[in-house]
């Protein structure tokens, strides 16, 4: 796949209050930029920035590709089953076989024995994991990931790294917003 | 497009949301005859704008629940990413709104209208006026759903904003029942208005909520 994210002096602001300025960066197909920084210093909006969903206060970014999003909000219908909830994604992607690419993802996150529980008897980490196996049911080339460690074991730590780099090494692109030590192997790596 | 108002419609019958309004609905009608008492002459001459007036609050029921929570859960984020428009969003919840409490509402009417004691004749008129006011209550209460989503107290304030904007639809709607084929054309034109217009506005007011 042929994936391209550009940041081109993007500066982002909330309610008045700059939050960065001036970021400027490329991510070309396998390239990952790791975002780090404290608390509310504007992680999670750099991400909905190159999701398109927050406009920059100045600059501009491109993408080439489409994007796939793992936020806080896990957009899950908590009354259906794990395997019902992604499907409603999958078939809304631009993909075919949702089926199989639903069945692919919860394999690959260790998710195929939760496949019929409804999503609102799931834990923390377990929610985490359905949201990311979304991400990786749509075969989008860039993966935009806000705090994806977040109430994770350490197997399923190591897991998400690997998913990563196995992503990275099929020409996929990866921006992840963290607080916590996440291992991507040359990675760039931003201090907001 | 489908997708997204079958799921709308069914998140709406799981839970409960529908029961809910015609229960609602057939309460209000039910309140009316201990209010103004068993007069029958009287309740079947009010018996049709009673109807109206109750179905304009079961339309308001769900308001709350019709955009807020999927602002809340990051669904809305996630159809935007996907390439939907929050103005396609909006028509979808729209027509979902309007199949998961109109049909219903308008069986439940014939209940309302024994209730009431309402004529043949009249009843026919307020079912006509139905079908056409109805896409209309639904397309206020989304539209009204999307601009108080996010916001401390959204039902009272939903309740603020939407009841005036409905007066319209009360007017014509009730109006017809006497005023026959005139008043129900003004009913579908104020209807057909709010319907064109509110994906627009709930849209810009997803789009804001989402930024």
């Amino acid at each position: 796949m042929s994936a391209r994210l550009a940041f081109d002096g993007v500066a982002c602001a909330r309610r008045g209050r700059t939050l960065f300025e001036g970021l400027s960066s490329t991510l070309e197909a396998g390239e990952a930029l790791l975002v780090t920084g404290p608390n509310g210093v504007g992680k999670s909006s750099l991400i909905r920035v190159a999701a398109g969903l927050l406009p920059p206060a100045a600059g501009i970014v491109r993408h080439e590709g489409a994007r796939a999003l793992l936020a806080e909000a896990v957009a899950l219908d908590g009354e259906r089953s794990v395997a019902a909830a992604l499907g409603f994604w999958a078939r809304l992607d631009d993909r075919p076989a949702p089926e199989a690419r639903v069945a692919a993802a919860l394999d690959a996150l260790d998710l195929v024995a939760l496949a019929d529980v409804p999503v609102r008897l799931l834990s923390t980490g377990q929610r985490r994991r359905v949201g990311f196996a979304r991400v990786l049911a749509s075969e989008a080339p860039i993966w935009l990931l806000d705090e994806p460690a977040n109430g994770l074991d350490a197997a399923a730590v190591a897991r998400l790294e690997a998913l990563v780099a196995d992503h990275r090494a099929r020409g996929g692109i990866a921006l992840v917003a963290t607080h916590q030590p996440l291992a991507l192997a040359d990675a760039w790596e931003i201090r907001l | 497009m489908i997708a997204l108002v079958l799921r709308d419609l069914r998140r709406a019958y799981a839970s409960g949301g529908a029961t809910l309004i015609v229960a609602f609905f057939l309460l209000v009608a039910i309140l009316f005859p201990f209010a103004v008492g068993p007069d029958q002459k009287l309740l079947a001459r009010i018996g049709g704008g009673v109807i109206w007036a109750a179905a304009l609050l079961a339309a308001l029921l769900p308001v709350e629940r019709l955009v807020a929570p999927d602002l809340d859960s990051g669904t809305l984020d996630q159809l935007a990413l996907r390439g939907f428009s929050a103005t396609t969003v909006a028509a979808a919840k729209i027509a979902a709104h309007w199949l998961a409490f109109a049909p219903p509402l308008m069986a439940a009417t014939i209940a309302a209208a024994g209730l009431l004691d309402l004529p043949g004749e009249a009843l026919l008129t307020v079912e006509i006026g139905l079908a056409l006011g109805t896409p209309g209550l639904a397309a206020l209460a989304v539209a009204t759903g999307a601009l108080v989503a996010g916001l401390r107290g959204a039902g009272a304030i939903a309740g603020l904003v939407m009841l005036p904007l409905a007066i319209p639809l009360l007017i014509f709607g009730a109006g017809a029942i006497e005023g026959g084929a005139g008043g129900l054309k003004l009913l579908a034109a104020t209807s057909l208005l709010l319907v064109a217009g509110a994906p627009f506005i709930a849209g810009a007011a997803i789009r804001a909520g989402t930024e």
